[in-house]
Formats: C-alpha cells, sequence, structure tokens
C-alpha cells in the first residue's frame, strides 16, 4: 500500500465523491466528514512514514498514460509538497465538518471531494502535463462554489475568476510543450517528466521567453499585481468554505509552481527577473496593504491582507537561496492555516449577522469573549507577531532576500509593520469600545461546531510558532537540493554568484536513499 | 479505326471499390424494399442503415489491414487511391455515422424520418464523402463532393420548417457557387499542368519551377475559396449559423464534422505539396484565414442567444483551429488533425444530441428559439444527470483536461510549436481561452441560475429514448475516457499519415 500511497491520496476522495451520489441527503454531512477523516489520517501516516533525510522524490509511482508523446502519470512527494498536501487534507476535513447550513448540502460535499482530488494532485504530480490536469480541474469545482453559493455578485466573480485563471493556464501550457520540444530536440525522446527536465540545461534567451511563459500561468494564480483583480471579487462573492479553501490552498498553487517549475527549469531567468519580481512583489505588499486599510466590509480587509502576505511569500521565493526558499514555504503553510482561520472567523460572525460591514458591529469583545479572543490570536499571527507561525516564515523570508539586497527588504518589512496597522484598526472597530448596535447585544458566541475548525487552527498557529522544527527539517533538506541544483544548472556569472553553492550532491537527481556512495 | 482497349481486370483493382459500393448498394437496397412494400416502420431504416455501415466498417478495416502490410494501393485506372488519409478519415465518416443515425429513433416523431428516401440519401452521402477522399483525382473529388451535397441539401429540407426550407436553399446556393469555385479552380490548373491528378499536377509544376506563379495562385484562390466554404471558413462561413438553426439538431452535429473531414483531406492533398513548394504568398493567405476564421467566431459565439447558433460559430471556429495544421504541414500536424477530429467527433455530436433530446414539437411562448440559453437555466435542479453530461461536453469543447478534445488541442498547439509558428500557437491558446466563455456561459445558466418557467425537468429529456440516450453515453465516455485511449489512437494515426507521406 504504501508504493501507492500518494495515488490513494489523490483519488480516494474522488472515488468517494462519486459514490455519495448515492448517500442519502440527511447523512451525506457525516459521510463527507469520515470522508476527509481517512483522508486526513492517510496524509499525516504520509508524512509519518516519510523520511525526513531524504531531499529526493519519495513514493514515487509512474503509470504510462500517453507513451509515444512522453505523458506518464508521475506522482512523488518531497518536503516542499508534503506539508502543502497535509495541510490541504487538513482543511477540507475541518472545512467539512464545520460547515453551516448550506442549501444543496449534498452537491456542496460532493464538490468539495472533487476539489481535493484536484488539490492533492497539484501537488503531487511530477510530469507536466498531469500537473497542468490537475490544475485546470481545480477550476471546476471552484467555478461551482462561488457560483452556487456565493453572494449577489456570484456569476460575474466565479466567471472572472475561471477565465483569469484559464487564459494564463492556457499560455503556460504553451510553455509546457516548448519545454518538451526542447527537451526532444536534445535526447530525440519526448517528455514532460519533471525530473528529466531537470536536467536540461537550456540557453539564457529560451530561459527568459519560458519563464515568462509559464509566469503567466503561476502569477495569475497567486495573484501577483497587477494580475490580482479576480480575488477580491472572488472573496467577496464565496461562501465561507469557498473563501478558506481558495485562500489556504489554491493560490499555494502559484507560489509552490514557482519553486517546483520556475526557479530549477529556469536559474538564469529567475536571477534575471529577481528584482523586476522583486519590485512587483514589494507593490503588492504595500498596495494591497493601503487599499485593505480602505476597506468597510471584514472580508475584503482579510482578503487583501491575504494578498499582501502572498506578496512576501513571493519575495522570499526569489530570494533564491536556502533561507528564503524554506521560509516562503513555510510561510505558504503559515498563510493558509492564518487566513484560512481568518476567513473561517469572518463567516462565523456573518453566519450571525448577514453583514461583513465593520461598521454594523462594535464592543462585540463583551458579548462574544471567545470569539474575540481566537480572532486577536489570528489577527496577532497574521501581521507577524513573533511565537506565532506567521512570523518564522515572514522572518526566513525576508532575512533570504536580505542577502541579495538590503534597500528592498528594509521596505518590505516596513510595509509588513504598516500593514499591522489595518488590521488593529479593524480590530478595534469591531471588537472594542461599547455595543451600539441593539442587533449585537444577544449574540450567541461560537458554537462547538465552529469550536472544532477554529481550535486546532489555533493551536497549530502557537505550536508551529513556538517549535517549527518538525516542518523546516524536511522542506530544509529538499531546499537544499533545489538550490543547488539551480547552481549547478546556473549559466552566467551573475547567476552563479546570486544562487549560492550549497555543500552537498546533487541529491534531488539521485534516486531517495541507501544510495549515497559515500 | 481505334484499336481496341486491352485491360485485365486485375489491374483494375476493383477491390478498392467496395467500401464505396455497399453503402451505395444499402441505398439501393432500401428504395427496393420500399418498393415491394411501403409503409414500414422508420427502426427498420434506421437499424438497417446501420447495419450496412457496420458492413462497410469492417471492409474499411480490411482494406486498412492491406494498407498496413502493402502500403498505398491504386485502383480503377489509378483514379482509386487508397492511402492513410484516405482510411482514417473513411473510418471518420463511417464511425461518426454510425453514431448519428440511431439518433432517428426520437421519442416526438419528426417526419423526414419516416421516409425511407431520407435513408438512402444518407447512404448515398455517405458514399459521395468516401470517393471524395479516396482519390487524388480532381474529377472524381468533384463528383463525389457533389454527389454528397447534394444529398445533404435534401436532408435538410425534409426537416419540414419554414426555416429548414430556407437553410436549405441557403446551403444549396452557397454550395453550388462553391462547386463553381472547385471547377475554376481546377480548371486552371489543368491549363496549366496537363492533368487532373494532383501528384501529376504537383510534378509538372515542381518541373518548371513554379514557372507561372500568377496562375498557379488564381488557381489556388478558387481552391482556397471552394474549400472556404464547404469548411466554413471566414468569411465564407455565413450559411452556416443559419443552416445549423434550419436543421434538426442531430443533423447539425452532424454537418460539423463528416462533411468537414472530407474537406479538409482533399485540401491536404492540394495544399500540402504548395506549401511545401514555398509558394509564400499562400502560406499568408492560409495563415490570414486560419487566424480570422479561428478568432472572428469566438467573437460571434460570444454573443449568441442560443445555445444551437453558438455550437455553430464554435464549430467554425473549431475548423479554423484545425485549419492550421494544414498550414503547418508537417506528420506531426497532419495527425494531429485526425486525433483531434476524431475526440471531436464524439464531443461535439454528443453535445448536439443533448439538443436534441431537449427538442419541443412547438416553441412555447416564453421562449424565443428552440434551444435559447433561458431554457436551460436551473437545469441542475430539475435534470441534475443531464445537466452534468451536458457540462461535460462543454467542458471538453473548452479543452479542458482530462477530457477528450484537451488532448486533441494539446497535441494541435505542440505540432505548431513544433512547426516553428510560435505565434500561431500562442494565439490558438488564446482563442481556447476566449472560447472558455461561451461554453462557461452554458454552464453558468445551468447550474447556477433558477429556473425561468418550472418545468419539472422532463423539457430537457422530451425527446430521449433508449438508443438516442446510447448515443449520448457513448459519447460520454468517448469524452471522459479519452486519454486511455489516446496512445494507441495516436500510433495508429501517425504511423497512417506518415505512410502516407504526409
Amino acid at each position: 500500500m504504501l508504493d501507492h500511497i500518494l495515488s490513494i491520496l489523490i483519488f480516494f476522495p474522488a472515488l468517494a465523491g462519486v459514490l455519495g451520489f448515492v448517500v442519502n441527503k440527511n447523512s451525506i454531512r457525516s459521510y463527507g466528514v469520515a470522508v476527509a477523516t481517512i483522508e486526513f489520517v492517510l496524509a499525516l501516516w504520509l508524512w509519518f512514514v516519510f523520511d525526513a533525510n531524504a531531499s529526493g522524490m519519495q513514493f514515487m509511482e509512474q503509470i504510462a498514460l500517453v507513451p509515444t508523446f512522453g505523458i506518464n502519470y508521475i506522482v512523488g512527494v518531497d518536503g516542499i509538497s508534503l506539508f502543502i498536501i497535509i495541510l490541504a487534507a487538513f482543511f477540507t476535513m475541518i472545512g467539512i465538518a464545520s460547515l453551516g447550513e448550506t442549501k444543496d448540502i449534498k452537491n456542496m460535499i460532493i464538490t468539495l471531494l472533487f476539489l481535493q482530488m484536484t488539490m492533492v494532485g497539484v501537488f503531487a504530480a511530477l510530469d507536466a502535463i498531469v500537473f497542468y490536469l490537475f490544475w485546470e480541474l481545480s477550476l471546476v469545482p471552484m467555478l461551482y462554489i462561488i457560483g452556487a453559493w456565493g453572494g449577489p455578485l456570484r456569476i460575474y466573480a466565479s466567471v472572472k475568476f475561471f477565465l483569469y485563471t484559464f487564459a494564463g493556464s492556457l499560455v503556460m501550457l504553451v510553455g509546457m510543450l516548448f519545454m518538451a520540444y526542447f527537451y526532444y530536440q536534445a535526447t530525440g525522446e519526448w517528455s514532460f517528466a519533471l525530473l528529466d527536465w531537470y536536467r536540461l540545461i537550456l540557453p539564457e534567451s529560451f530561459q527568459l521567453w519560458l519563464f515568462a511563459a509559464f509566469f503567466m500561468g503561476f502569477a495569475i494564480k497567486v495573484p501577483m499585481f497587477p494580475f490580482h483583480t479576480w480575488l477580491p471579487y472572488a472573496h467577496g462573492q464565496a461562501p465561507t468554505i469557498g473563501s478558506v479553501i481558495l485562500a489556504a490552498i489554491l493560490l499555494k498553487m502559484g507560489t509552490y509552481a514557482f519553486i517546483r517549475f520556475s526557479l530549477p527549469l529556469f536559474p538564469d531567468a529567475s536571477v534575471y527577473f529577481m528584482y523586476p519580481i522583486a519590485v512587483l512583489a514589494i507593490i503588492m505588499i504595500i498596495y494591497t496593504a493601503m487599499v485593505a486599510y480602505a476597506q468597510k466590509d471584514i472580508k475584503q480587509v482579510v482578503a487583501y491582507s491575504s494578498v499582501s502576505h502572498m506578496g512576501v511569500i513571493i519575495l522570499g521565493t526569489f530570494a533564491l537561496n536556502v533561507e528564503g526558499i524554506t521560509g516562503s514555504i513555510f510561510l505558504m503553510i503559515a498563510h493558509g492555516v492564518v487566513s484560512g482561520a481568518l476567513f473561517f472567523l469572518v463567516g462565523v460572525i456573518y453566519d450571525r449577522r448577514h453583514t461583513k460591514y465593520m461598521s454594523e458591529f462594535g464592543g462585540l469583545a463583551s458579548v462574544m469573549p471567545r470569539y474575540a479572543t481566537i480572532f486577536g490570536v489570528m489577527l496577532m499571527a497574521s501581521v507577524g507577531l513573533p511565537l506565532t507561525i506567521n512570523f518564522v516564515g515572514e522572518f526566513l523570508s525576508l532575512l533570504g532576500f536580505y542577502k541579495q539586497s538590503h534597500i528592498l527588504t528594509l521596505l518590505a518589512g516596513t510595509a509588513i509593520i504598516v500593514g499591522a496597522i489595518y488590521m488593529l484598526a479593524a480590530y478595534k472597530k469591531m471588537f472594542f469600545g461599547v455595543v451600539t448596535k441593539e442587533e449585537n447585544r444577544n449574540l450567541p458566541d461560537v458554537n462547538k461546531r465552529e469550536l472544532l475548525a477554529l481550535i486546532p487552527l489555533t493551536i497549530i498557529t502557537i505550536w508551529l510558532g513556538i517549535y517549527p522544527k518538525p516542518l523546516l527539517g524536511p522542506i530544509n533538506t529538499s531546499v537544499e537540493a533545489v538550490v543547488s541544483l539551480m547552481h549547478e544548472k546556473a549559466l552566467s556569472e551573475e547567476a552563479k554568484q546570486r544562487i549560492p553553492s550549497v555543500s552537498k550532491d546533487m541529491a534531488l537527481l539521485t534516486k531517495p536513499k541507501g544510495e549515497e556512495a559515500h | 479505326m481505334l484499336s481496341p482497349v486491352n485491360i485485365s481486370i486485375e489491374s483494375l483493382n476493383l477491390i478498392t471499390l467496395v467500401p464505396m459500393l455497399i453503402p451505395i448498394i444499402g441505398a439501393l437496397l432500401i428504395i427496393v424494399i420500399d418498393l415491394f412494400k411501403s409503409e414500414q416502420d422508420r427502426s427498420l431504416y434506421v437499424m438497417l442503415s446501420l447495419l450496412i455501415l457496420g458492413v462497410d466498417f469492417v471492409a474499411l478495416m480490411d482494406s486498412a489491414g492491406v494498407f498496413v502490410s502493402n502500403g498505398t494501393v491504386m485502383g480503377v485506372f489509378d483514379v482509386m487511391l487508397i492511402d492513410g488519409l484516405a482510411i482514417l478519415s473513411q473510418f471518420i465518416v463511417v464511425g461518426a455515422s454510425m453514431l448519428f443515425i440511431p439518433l432517428a429513433l426520437t421519442h416526438k416523431r419528426f417526419h423526414e424520418f419516416t421516409y425511407p428516401e431520407f435513408f438512402a440519401l444518407f447512404l448515398f452521402m455517405i458514399a459521395g464523402f468516401q470517393f471524395m477522399v479516396a482519390t487524388d483525382n480532381l474529377i472524381l473529388i468533384f463528383v463525389g463532393l457533389e454527389t454528397a451535397s447534394l444529398a445533404l441539401y435534401t436532408l435538410i429540407a425534409m426537416h419540414n420548417r419554414d426555416k429548414s426550407f430556407e437553410a436549405a436553399v441557403k446551403y444549396f446556393t452557397m454550395g453550388a457557387l462553391a462547386a463553381g469555385f472547385f471547377s475554376f479552380g481546377s480548371m486552371v490548373f489543368y491549363a496549366l499542368t496537363g492533368s487532373v491528378e494532383i501528384n501529376q499536377i504537383a510534378a509538372v509544376l515542381e518541373a518548371n519551377n513554379y514557372a507561372d506563379i500568377g496562375f498557379v495562385l488564381v488557381g489556388v484562390v478558387f481552391l482556397l475559396a471552394s474549400f472556404g466554404f464547404k469548411l466554413s471558413m471566414v468569411p465564407f462561413h455565413t450559411w452556416t449559423p443559419d443552416v445549423y438553426e434550419g436543421s434538426s439538431a442531430a443533423l447539425a452535429g452532424y454537418m460539423s464534422i463528416v462533411p468537414k473531414i472530407a474537406a479538409f483531406v482533399v485540401a491536404m492533398r492540394i495544399f500540402e505539396f504548395l506549401i511545401h513548394s514555398g509558394v509564400v504568398w499562400l502560406e499568408v493567405i492560409l495563415y490570414a484565414s486560419v487566424v480570422i476564421t479561428m478568432t472572428m467566431a469566438n467573437v460571434w459565439a460570444l454573443v449568441q442567444t442560443d445555445v444551437k447558433r453558438m455550437l455553430a460559430y464554435s464549430s467554425i471556429s473549431h475548423a479554423g483551429f484545425v485549419m492550421a495544421a494544414i498550414l503547418i504541414g508537417t506528420t506531426q500536424s497532419n495527425s494531429a488533425l485526425f486525433l483531434y477530429w476524431v475526440l471531436f467527433s464524439f464531443t461535439n455530436l454528443g453535445s448536439f444530441s443533448m439538443l436534441w433530446i431537449s427538442r419541443q414539437k412547438n416553441l412555447p411562448a416564453h421562449q424565443q428559439s428552440d434551444h435559447s440559453y433561458n431554457k436551460f437555466a436551473g437545469m441542475i435542479k430539475t435534470a441534475p444527470v443531464a445537466a452534468t453530461i451536458m457540462a461535460l461536453f462543454m467542458l471538453s469543447l473548452a479543452g479542458l483536461p482530462p477530457f477528450g478534445l484537451f488532448w486533441g488541442k494539446m497535441y494541435m498547439i505542440s505540432s505548431a510549436v513544433t512547426g516553428g509558428y510560435t505565434v500561431l500557437a500562442l494565439i490558438m491558446a488564446l482563442n481556447s481561452a476566449i472560447a472558455g466563455y461561451y461554453y462557461l456561459k452554458l454552464i453558468v445558466y445551468m447550474f447556477m441560475k433558477d429556473p425561468i418557467v418550472e418545468n419539472g425537468g422532463h423539457v430537457y429529456s422530451a425527446n430521449a429514448t433508449l438508443s438516442l440516450k446510447t448515443i449520448i453515453g457513448i459519447a460520454a465516455i468517448g469524452t471522459i475516457f479519452a486519454f486511455v485511449a489516446v496512445n494507441q489512437l495516436l500510433e495508429f494515426i501517425t504511423a497512417f499519415v506518415y505512410n502516407s507521406g504526409y
């Protein structure tokens, strides 16, 4: 079973989704929770059997799909993808468990299970076409979730979300086809396997074009400034569960793909584009923070702050050294936990008052003390207070980029501090002072079902903030392999300097374990 | 005094005619049956046609076997040319026809299917298409084309609505013009080279090094215009939406597949050598028409309010997309054309069949056309299975993996990349993104809106019978599980295309 654990992780929820059509409407919620729990346990088991000292791919599987054209179903997991897969399983589980009263709940749960398949698939795929397949397929369930359960502008928001991402991905597909063609020219064989591509050293001019093509796909997904306009609509209109999954997992696909594809495939181009992208990331951090300050709607505040923090992830990724990339991967998980939790919290208050305007609230701390406490913890985590999960990631990301440029890092650091202002201001508006609206006086505090989601998230936030090593260890090992691969492959002198060498073998290309000669 | 003609019957290789003769004999059989005992039920004719097509399919498999072992076969004074292209396209023609003919067994009675002539004409039409693709003689191509087209005009008109007559007449007029263009183009080439066989024309033009390039271009323009009409390339596409709207949904789906593959094969035979001869102008003309067809058809499809018209424009756009293969002109691109078209047949026939089973006999007052978007609003609530299948076909048409058409699209774009047409590859990709919008629009109506009029869902399957459902099931399975078959299909197609020298 261990040989196929990844395939089981990918296809178990889909199979359960198909069988779910038969399950009675009244029992579907328990069915969904049961399936998602099994999936989460499987994911935890994957972590348990995962060898934290090996930097290469583990649990690889390969099945021929279109061998004439070099397309194979290849999956595998390393320290980079492991925790995002677990995060995806975790969020689907608590998402389904804490699902409030929803119309057509059966459709919702089946959709969520299909969505889970695509999410795990994206992070496990090691063949470009299989990756593309899950990447595109993930749009459909999300389109349906936003479009069918969303707010008044839901159709506009969902179609915008779909088309934006779809257009970007098609450009990326052309890039992938080019990449396969270069591989064909170099070796005489077609291959879309990522590990094969890693061995290919491309001339710099090709790298630049291909980097740009892949960038279109990834940047829209992240979303990077100026491609971010679809996100506030999607978040604004999506139901709580949609926002949570979108912020926690789907956005990570873009940043993950940068690390999986762009950096190791195009090291010279990554160095070439490092400053432009860093500038975009900083604009993204500052600009969206300012926009967030101007919002009246608490969900939009959380949405824009989420975009703002994605900027830090990008910055860490394009530090191109071990600290930066490790930090950005850790921050992906941290951001998933924290912004996922914040969207949950917004959902809690929306369920009670059916409004998201901050002016409608005030003094909630006295009415809903438990709610205010959890919100407070998450808010502190979001602004990057030490001893919370976000701090570790942000610190490492900025540390990494500090080695490339002091000024830009200082700018980004200041921007993050400024970013704390709007969050605290929002918190003050909602929770402090006296209760001004009569309707707020008797709001019930968070109930059991909601605590089911919020308590674990709070524990993770603090636990990993204090002791991040269980995650940082495996991540670091795999990132070292990526960085040393980039260093080896880099052509220009500048790139060799920018990407530091790691005194380790090219472990990514060797077989997982037991084969080291020394 | 003429000397007596002396040829052995073996040298004629009459076996090459068998796949075409089977539907002709079948058609005659149907007419004879009607002669002896008329007023038979349509199910007899449907099943009979299906059987005849089945036999035809087996005969094709035989000739495919011959091709694999002996290579290209010529016959009947070298007029017949049974090469890989001929066999592949006949497979598509006959296969798609087999999927189409059971659609006649609808729940509601449409009177065209009660005539045995409908089925006889249908089989004659198939024979026409088969002749068209299995020759490189311009005269036989013309004869095949006209046989098929005249039969098709009649089939459309038999649907017997005002719009059907309009459609048939429109199609007929346009088709006559196209036929005129075709004969003019052929005439120019005959005048230049003294031959009506494409390979002879190519050889002669090659020998004199394209001395009369002006005349060659005149001939090319005429031929291109004629194929433009048949393939509904912009700006010769104006008839398409009206004709599709006027004919029954099933026949419209059929028209978007079978006549086009026949025309593609002929276009491939004619334009391939011209492209490779380095006539720059031809490349420019083709490039422009491919890009314009793809893009403009997409833009028009965006603004349609009727699903059938949207699908009409979408199939124009798909035709433009596939025409790129002829422009690129490599083995990979030509294989991509066939791969694309096989997968497209399943998906497109499936989506038109979905319209066909929702066809009402009379238009209700709140509906402006047979298949307006509004009709499908909120379909997921009343007919969830049908809505899901329809959405599946739309996603496949949009090129979402892993559904059928994605593989065709990917391979086609890849062939553009490999052939050095980078900009074209990008245009093709972006066009797929534009197209995403109008396919999505139907999904939005079905899944995210509320029903306009409460209908209980029976509207969407008003016309359904077991045979229709079976066809839709086959199309859906072909669309979902395409990834299993793509590899074998690709190997098979590539071998056939490569061994035919394309």
